[in-house]
């Protein structure tokens, strides 16, 4: 059977900072607010796909933070990467309804179309696969999310039809 | 125009009111929560918006979910004078002959109908003539309300959901919303507020049960600056009752925390949605800015000097975010680790100041509890439990979604009668409530009602509704591991019984599961357990041992097997079974050879198929596939 395509694009090495636009984001969006830390790192994180090194540290300055708390905070919730994701964000959903309806074997599916042995990202950077706890589509079980698009009453056999569809 | 009197708030109802009930064109509603979008509605939505477009006497509307999800997407059309109809599974390529149906008066496609509708009006609306009385129903389709999935339903929480456009505020007051707001705001005194809530006996629906009531009374004794909390987390896996109620009424949970406000002396809310919801946030965004045009929030409300704002904030994929106090430390920015309770939130909370916080169901509950009063809800439920609770019935059972039923309703009705049963004809195993704090109930007890106080005495927790059926193809002592290796993800760490106890217990049922169990794994779990139990800091670890305690107490065969004869025959965990093709059973169909990855499995047409075991990566793809169960596990 055919395993899914791997594209020729290279990954990125440095990443460029748009300080101004940081700026904007953490004074006029959020208010230089440390309550909204968490906020701040999820609009970093949407734009540049992960949270570099030099934003957070650029972050602690601004609103008087120490470093290691945003660390701290960075690699506390799940959500957070500090390393670049791929072009494509897989959430298998791994939630007790979508396990009992086999959500574990379309993991397994996945994980073995992508090639991925136990990495969590393509080495094209194509994809970047995550466990989500729930995503809340419970009676579609199993669900997987690509990106914004939510499949749901996916069963192991449908798998790299629809991973085919994302570039 | 900011709505001042509750005269103006009764001008605005009367006209959506009317709106609602007696459209002036065709209305057709398509569900628009995030699993109807997932099942195809957007895509349905869209068609028929193209072929439809606004002004050609047909309407196009959105709404949230009416529950049914394992039918969705479901369309509803309706008319005045004409019958309101539900349609179910309509996707893009149905929609348009739907609607076209539905306005030729062709209703012989019976297979896409779920139900007509008796009466559209919610609780909130019996002073309100049933718009549907003078009009003749189909005949040979079933009113909805008599059908086994809403039959035995109340909506309370989920009075407008599937009913309204979540993004129109004028729709929510046309079903009586805001309404006991102002009865609170204008007419009660706060005390009067707090002491109808009590007299309800509303408990807590986010799954702690603790009285709504006395919480509120306790908050407005510390004082401070006081803060009303929205708990809209919903981590408990196979739970999504609260992403619903948001999606598809935000305003019953404004107006709730707005009573709360009231009754407790606060002007400042928070809700924190998690991360994995931002559809909820979007529709609560748009809710706020609604309700701050009509000044339902801001400075000077209804023309008092009470104000109140709203902030959202979102989780970022932490579990442990839904125990009260991680909540709180995660809404002032920093990481989510639990603190122990010696001094509550409500009197130390938020930035240290008194804190009230409820769940989305409980706040949702509120104006209904105030529109008709405490006795009308305290004469529903049980003698512990009052009202109704909202659970998410998911699993392996037929009819999917949420019901919202009395608390005290059995078990067996709701799977069997609401649910339909088990899913193709299999057979029952149990019935996992209260999220990884909660535990598996056997077939034996499925005659008890569902309540507080019922389900924690043999074992389990009701929990925040999460209720997901398992049959024979269920491995339960892998379900007590899939559980564990959940909560090692998601605990803080910070305390030891919780960080190491359950990263023990995880590494003893994945040695059972991996065919390494050993005499005296089971009295360990037992023993660990325990303590985990008994020496956490908080919710996490006291409830973590409970999926594996119950799991051991009723399918003690299921460890032992997998111990002793180091079998697993649910089929679950690869070292312990192997598939076969039972050759009587093969009718040579060649399906499971066609969609076999591994090409492991060989054979003639119409004659019995051979399994390579060495190819074979027990992916269960051909398991599930065989229409004649010819494939077995051994």
């Amino acid at each position: 059977m055919n395993k899914v395509s791997p594209s020729t694009t290279e990954p990125c090495a440095e990443v460029e900072i748009d300080y101004l636009e940081l700026d904007k984001i953490i004074e006029q969006e959020f208010d230089n607010d440390k309550e909204n830390l968490i906020m701040i790192l999820q609009a970093i994180q949407k734009r540049y796909n992960h949270l570099p090194q030099p934003t957070l540290k650029y972050l602690s300055e601004k609103i008087n933070v120490p470093y290691s708390q945003i660390y701290g905070v960075g690699t506390f919730y799940a959500t957070f990467s500090l390393e670049p994701k791929g072009r494509n964000i897989i959430s298998i959903c791994l939630g007790t309804a979508c396990h009992v309806r086999g959500g574990e074997r379309v993991r397994e599916r996945i994980e073995d179309t992508l090639n991925l042995d136990g990495k969590h990202t393509t080495d094209d950077m194509r994809f970047t696969l995550e466990g989500v706890r729930c995503i809340g589509c419970c009676s579609l079980g199993p669900v997987m999310k690509v990106n914004e698009d939510i499949h749901g009453r996916i069963g192991a056999d449908k798998v790299e039809k629809i991973l085919e569809n994302y570039e | 125009m900011k709505i001042q009197s509750t005269e103006e708030l009764e001008k605005i109802r009367q006209e959506y009111s009317t709106r609602l009930y007696y459209p002036d064109t065709t209305k057709v509603l398509v569900g628009m929560a995030s699993c109807g979008i997932a099942a195809g509605g957007k895509a349905a939505f869209e068609k028929a918006i193209q072929d439809f477009p606004d002004g050609n006497g047909v309407q196009i509307r959105q709404t949230g979910c009416i529950g049914f999800c394992e039918v969705e997407p479901l369309v509803e059309i309706a008319e005045t004078g004409k019958p309101r109809v539900i349609y179910q599974k309509i996707t893009e390529d149905k929609i348009v002959d739907v609607i076209r149906s539905y306005l030729e008066n062709d209703f012989k496609k019976t297979k896409w109908i779920l139900g007509q509708v008796r009466d559209p009006r919610s609780l909130m609306e019996d002073h309100l003539e049933n718009p549907l009385r003078e009009v003749a129903p189909i005949e040979k389709i079933p009113f909805l309300e008599d059908t086994p999935f809403y039959s035995n339903q109340v909506k309370i929480a989920l009075r407008n959901c599937g009913y309204i456009d979540p993004d129109s505020i004028e729709e929510y007051i046309a079903r009586g919303g805001y309404f006991a707001f102002f009865r609170a705001l204008l007419d009660h005194k706060p005390e009067e507020i707090i002491q109808i809530i009590k007299d309800s006996g509303l408990r807590g629906r986010g799954g702690g049960g603790f009285s709504t009531g006395v919480k509120w009374a306790t908050c407005a004794r510390h004082h401070g600056e006081r803060y009303i909390i929205c708990n809209a987390d919903e981590g408990d896996p196979g739970a999504y009752m609260d992403r619903s109620i948001l999606e598809g009424d935000p305003h019953s949970v404004l107006e709730g925390m707005l009573i709360a406000a009231v009754a407790i002396g606060s002007n400042h809310g928070f809700m924190y949605v998690r991360n994995e919801y931002p559809l909820a946030v979007k529709r609560l965004v748009t809710a706020i800015k609604q309700a701050e045009k009509y000044g339902l929030l801001g400075e000077n409300i209804g023309g008092t000097d009470f104000s109140f704002n709203i902030k959202i904030s979102t989780g970022a994929g932490a579990f442990v975010c839904g125990e009260s106090t991680a909540l709180m430390a995660s809404l002032e920015g920093q990481v989510g680790r639990p603190r122990a309770k010696y001094v509550h939130t409500v009197e130390k909370g938020l930035r240290q100041n008194p804190s009230n916080l409820n769940n989305v169901e409980t706040f949702a509950n509120v104006p209904a509890i105030i529109s008709k009063g405490a006795d009308w809800y305290a004469g529903m439920g049980t003698e512990s439990s009052k009202g109704t609770k909202v659970f998410s019935l998911v699993g392996k059972i037929k009819n999917t979604g949420l019901v919202e039923v009395a608390m005290g309703t059995t078990l067996r009705n709701i799977i069997y009668d609401i649910g339909g049963g088990v899913l193709k004809k299999k057979k029952f195993k149990a019935v996992q409530t209260g999220g990884p704090s909660g535990g598996c109930i056997p077939e034996k007890y499925l005659d008890l009602g569902v309540d507080f106080d019922e389900l924690t005495k043999i074992g389990s927790i009701m929990g925040s509704g999460g209720m997901i059926v398992m049959d024979q193809d269920t491995c339960m002592v892998d379900v007590a591991r899939y559980f564990l290796d959940f909560l090692k993800e998601e605990s803080c760490g910070q305390c030891n019984p919780c960080r190491e106890g359950i990263k023990r217990m995880l590494q003893i049922l994945t040695r059972i599961c991996e065919g390494h169990g050993a005499e005296g794994d089971v009295e360990l779990l037992e023993e660990l357990g325990d303590m985990v139990a008994k020496a956490s800091l908080c919710g996490l670890g006291t409830s973590a041992p409970n999926p594996v305690l119950t799991t051991i107490n009723y399918f003690r065969n299921e460890y032992d097997a997998h111990i002793k004869d180091k079998k697993c025959l649910a089929g679950v965990c690869k070292n312990l079974f192997y598939y076969e093709i039972d050759p009587e059973a093969c009718t040579g169909c060649r399906l499971c050879a066609l969609k076999c990855p591994q090409e492991a499995i060989t054979g003639e047409k119409k004659e019995p198929h051979l399994l390579d075991q060495e190819k074979c990566i027990k992916c269960s793809i051909c398991y599930e596939a065989c229409k004649f169960n010819a494939v077995v596990i051994k």
